[in-house]
């Protein structure tokens, strides 16, 4: 009853996530994802009529923030983590829109 | 003969709320700081970041979608939507899709062929990029997040406009709602509030939609509506050569007037939604809608009942100034001032807007005081100030909203008078004008005209012009 994913998905899901994977990879992930999807398949077998679906694993509703202003300018701090910066700013590859 | 198309539009309205702080971080969302000035490892998406959510974009997004007739979607939540471009640090926009916080609402336009409903389909709140530049000499991006997080609503119209006026009127409506609820200034220019037109054509008649495109790019009410002509123009151009309208994102050049389709990602777009894990759902118990529903300022059509009651000013000054938020709060403060209400909607229907007109501005870059235009009432009505004088230093108000006290005592400029002044200057102007003064004795009354001009000239603009007639009729 293995789930047949396709090498398609496999590499369109790569692009997605920006992943440069090879052919071993490939497999594997092929493979990885077939069980889980197996498991989807386990999972449905559950009568869940009339179950809602969950938004959100914790019984929390409602955390909020007040409208004030507290973070300070730390820019020097942020962008040490810039894989480049030019005029304060982060300096990235050059994206075309 | 020739067929006839119908457009077929609906809108895609973003909104920046004028909260003080951005939607999931403590940052300032002021504009123009330096460069990533306004950034924390949250709206910069550092590992292990966690976002909170500002109560205040709630409450904003609730009270736009009251004033628009929606239904409030009292349990409400977040989901992901995931992209890789650098204006987001995180790679995916937090946003709502499954549960918007309003949805079902409308709002009622008035066109030229009367008045019509425009549904809106959804509210939702999100969050802004952050800004790129293109760095052309280093072949790179730049990236400033100060933008990022900035909360957003969008709200998303049925496909319910028909033409470019419509899409006008709606977007002044709206425009004017989210502007009296202060939850917004909605400068297209300045891009707190921005357009997206999804427009479509089909033959007169028929059922079916066509395929649309989405334009983006629309920096003002004029280019939305040069680009509407121009897309439904190119539209049907496409169908009439028997081709295919391709269902694509546009982008709107207004100098060259045309639209052009922005490259599309090699990859198909898939945002792959999902609920968001980081924040949890929101609750909105009757108690805080009822709240929200009882603190909503009065609306326009409130404003223009009471204006017209409580002022007594003509319907048509009551609708021009209730049409802008700015010149509706200015009217208010400066009547309660001076307590001369339509002395304050004359300054404003007359000399204010020949001043806008001439400066190319809008009501909403309005800068001077209440205070001041209280005060120049007050010099004119008391005849401290005639009015040639008074329009002078109005000018001086709106451009620099300098304090017209001062200004007339340090420039002199009070209505001279003194009886003993006037009357020798009026004296020499008669001596120096012996045909207007035949004219006038010959029955050419139009000939006082002249000598009045004559005496105000010589006194500067600062004569009393009551006194001035008076005197020159007396001498003559």
């Amino acid at each position: 009853m293995a789930n047949k994913i396709s090498d398609e998905t496999i590499e369109y899901v790569s692009i997605l996530s920006k992943l440069k994977l090879t052919d071993k990879e490939k497999k594997q992930a092929k493979k990885e994802i077939g069980n889980m999807l197996d498991y989807f398949d386990k999972l449905n077998e559950l009568d869940t009529t009339g179950v809602e679906p969950m938004s959100h694993v914790f019984p929390i509703n409602n955390v909020f923030r007040e409208d004030v202003i507290k973070n300070e300018d730390q820019r020097e701090d942020i962008l040490k983590n810039a894989p480049g910066v030019k005029d304060g700013m982060f300096k990235v590859p050059r994206t075309v829109e | 003969m020739a067929k006839q198309y119908e457009t077929v539009i609906g809108l895609e309205v973003h909104v920046e709320l004028a909260t003080k702080t951005k939607i999931f971080c403590s940052c300032s969302t002021e504009f123009g700081g330096a460069p990533n000035s306004h950034t924390c490892p949250v709206c910069t998406g550092m590992p292990g970041s966690l976002p909170v959510l500002n109560k205040q974009v709630v409450e904003y997004a609730i009270a736009v979608g009251l004033a628009t007739n929606c239904k409030i979607t009292q349990y409400c939540k977040f989901d992901r939507k995931n992209y890789f471009y650098p204006d987001n640090a995180q790679n995916y926009q937090i946003s709502q899709l499954y549960l918007p916080i309003c949805r079902d609402g409308k709002i009622e336009i008035e066109t030229s062929t009367g008045t019509k409903s425009i549904g809106i389909h959804e509210i939702h709140m999100e969050e802004d990029a952050g800004k790129l530049i293109h760095d052309e000499w280093e072949n790179c991006s730049l990236v400033d997040y100060n933008r990022s997080g900035v909360p957003l609503i969008e709200i998303v119209s049925e496909p319910d406009m028909r033409s470019a006026e419509e899409v006008i009127a709606y977007l002044e409506k709206l425009r004017l709602i989210v502007q009296y609820l202060e939850a917004s200034d909605c400068k297209l220019q300045e891009g707190s509030m921005r357009v997206d037109v999804n427009l479509s054509v089909r033959e007169a008649g028929a059922e079916e939609y066509g395929t649309r495109t989405e334009m983006k790019n629309l920096n003002s009410f004029k280019a939305i509506s040069r680009a509407i002509e121009g897309e439904r123009a190119r539209q049907i151009e496409l169908i009439e050569e028997g081709k295919q309208v391709i269902q694509e994102t546009r982008r709107w050049d207004d100098n060259k007037e045309q639209s052009f389709a922005m490259r599309s990602k090699e990859d198909a777009q898939d945002y792959r939604y999902f609920p968001e894990p980081d924040l949890v759902p929101i609750e909105i118990s009757d108690e805080w809608l009822e709240r929200i529903r009882a603190n909503q300022p009065e609306l326009r059509t409130e404003k223009l009942k009471r204006y017209k009651e409580e002022y007594d000013i003509p319907e048509y000054d009551a609708q021009i100034i209730t049409g802008s938020k700015k010149l509706a709060d200015l009217f208010e403060k400066t009547s309660a001032i001076c307590q001369k209400p339509k002395k304050v909607s004359n300054w404003l229907m007359v000399e204010t807007m020949r001043l806008l007109k001439e400066n190319d501005m809008e009501p909403e870059d309005i800068s001077f005081a209440p205070e001041n235009l209280a005060k120049l009432i007050e010099l004119a009505e008391s005849g401290t100030i005639n009015s040639t004088v008074a329009k002078e230093v109005f000018e001086e108000i709106f451009r620099n909203n300098i304090d017209p006290n001062q200004y007339v005592e340090e420039k002199g400029l009070k209505t001279v008078n003194d009886e003993g002044e006037l009357r020798s200057t009026i004296e020499k102007i008669i001596a120096e004008n012996p045909q207007s003064v035949e004219d006038y004795k010959n029955g050419k009354e139009k000939a006082i005209g002249f000598l009045v001009g004559q005496t105000m000239k010589a006194m500067k603009g600062k004569a009393n012009p009551g006194l001035v007639n008076q005197i020159l009729k007396e001498l003559l």
